[in-house]
């Protein structure tokens, strides 16, 4: 057996330098700063003309490959929803937690009010300044946690977060297919671009941007509020 | 520049060589939010804020959260302080092992 | 040491510590860890080929569009595979869970062994020798249980 062992170990160490070999030498061949940009130096150009998002990652994200975030969506929410089949509860194994300490029940009723409008303000300021639902999505489900944290007893609605995840997808798509309608190709930013670097810019961005936070936020804050549920094993 | 990347670099690869080794997991949670602060901190040096921003949050954020909880809900998540009757209990599978 | 190779080894370095925690561990809850690095490695490689030297970030300030650009194509496929790559994590770490619960521990060499004898009890077989170590030559030292 131990024998076996070393020989398996031997092989994935083989294995191993054989991967490093091929990614340095795939690595040698790459220049580091001298990329060869054809669709990026097109975006760069064309992107605040077009588009109207001074931030052009949110642009590429939303715009040029919206469709790519609505099936990333897609994939998040099917990730999130086998992780919570497969955490599923069984009868019998539930612990109450204690209720924390008042420091930390303190620090929790200080930093929700905060960590909502820091969430909140990167979401809205996605096309202007880096951040964006992603982010801001992560941020909203933290302050969510953040009370469950202290009081255990406290559960998340789950009714609730599923009904604003649903209603975010569905927003995210009809603002999609309201393009369709005007003529134009599916998630099309509509509404003009305004004015380059205003809040009230980019069209329909911003409303894409919301509805990819608020769907980010209310799937994670479900899946840690699932996984806090569960308690501790003794 | 280069010896801030320098810095950054050996940080993180010492972290992940950690992650690897480390026999407690609460020391390879740890470890492993270093890594990803690390690479958040690279992706600033390169001009990527948003992907920064994103690894900050989810990276050494979010993901560390989930690991943490997953840790206390099997029991791997105690420290073993050598006070009798205050060990990490020996069940079966449950030592941590490499 | 110029930027560029300390980027490049610090990438190759965490895809390569990432894959080893796969293969050289039999810990299903490091392997998960390997994986996070892994899927770190591979976005740090990510946007390092988007870099420009010299270049400023993709973000236009005051209206004034600057000389030159870093390419903000691998900016947003990094940023939404990292957000991917948390739900891969939580779906592992429920699987995982999902594993002790019916197994009670995390080393894949038992879990294996526990799992073809519950296949083996349910179909009436008797459990067959393992197949992945070959038999003992005569006189050699009987291999001992749990010991690998």
């Amino acid at each position: 057996m131990r024998q076996y062992n070393s020989m398996r170990r031997l092989t994935s160490l083989l294995f191993l330098a054989g991967l490093g070999l091929l990614l340095a030498a795939i690595l040698q061949r790459l220049n580091f700063g001298q990329p060869p940009m054809i669709v990026g130096d097109a975006i760069n150009a064309a992107a605040p003309a077009q588009v109207g998002a001074a931030n052009l990652v949110t642009s590429v994200v939303l715009a040029y490959r919206g469709f790519d975030t609505l099936l990333e969506l897609t994939i998040l929410f099917t990730a999130a929803t086998a992780a919570g089949l497969a955490l599923g509860r069984e009868p019998g194994d539930r612990l109450a937690d204690p209720e924390a300490g008042p420091i930390v029940r303190a620090g929790a009723d200080l930093f929700f009010p905060l960590l909502l409008v820091v969430g909140l303000y990167i979401i809205f300021h996605g096309h202007l300044t880096p951040g964006g639902g992603f982010q801001g999505g992560v941020i909203l489900a933290a302050a969510f946690f953040m009370p469950q944290l202290a009081r255990p007893a406290s559960r998340l609605e789950h009714r609730m977060t599923t009904l604003i995840e649903g209603l975010a997808g569905a927003t995210f798509i009809l603002i999609g297919l309201l393009a369709l309608f005007e003529g134009e190709a599916f998630l099309t930013p509509l509404l003009g671009v305004g004015t380059l670097g205003t809040l009230l810019s980019a069209g329909t961005l911003p409303m894409l941007y919301l509805a990819v936070g608020l769907k980010v936020g209310a799937e994670l804050a479900g899946l840690l509020a699932s996984l806090a549920e569960m308690g501790a094993e003794e | 520049m280069e010896w801030l990347v320098l810095i950054i670099v050996v940080v993180m690869l010492g972290a992940a060589v950690a992650v690897l080794l480390l026999q407690h997991y609460l020391a390879v949670l740890a470890a492993w939010s270093v890594v990803s602060l690390g690479l958040s901190v690279l992706f600033v040096i390169v001009r990527a804020p948003d992907v920064a921003m994103t690894e900050a949050a989810i990276g050494a954020g979010l993901s560390s959260v989930l690991f943490a909880l997953v840790l206390r809900r099997v029991g791997l998540w105690r420290i073993d302080t050598g006070v009798p009757g205050d060990a990490v209990k020996k069940l079966p599978g449950r030592e941590p092992q490499r | 040491m110029d930027m560029g190779t300390l980027m490049f080894a610090g990438a190759l370095g965490l895809m390569l510590i990432g894959t080893a925690a796969l293969v050289l561990s039999g810990h299903l809850m490091r392997m998960v860890f390997g994986l996070a690095l892994l899927e770190s490695g591979a976005s740090l490689l990510l946007v390092l080929t988007g870099y420009r030297s010299g270049a400023s970030a993709p973000i236009i300030l005051d209206g004034v569009v600057p000389a030159s650009m870093v390419d903000p194509v691998p900016q947003a496929l990094v940023l939404t595979a990292i957000v991917i790559a948390l739900g891969v994590q939580a779906l592992a770490l429920g699987l995982v869970l999902r594993v002790h619960r019916a197994y009670g521990t995390f080393e894949m060499r038992e879990i294996r062994r526990r799992m073809e004898r519950d296949i083996c009890d349910q179909a009436g077989l008797e459990l067959p020798s393992s197949n992945e170590v070959p038999e003992p030559y005569p006189g050699s030292p009987k291999p001992q249980q749990g010991e690998y």
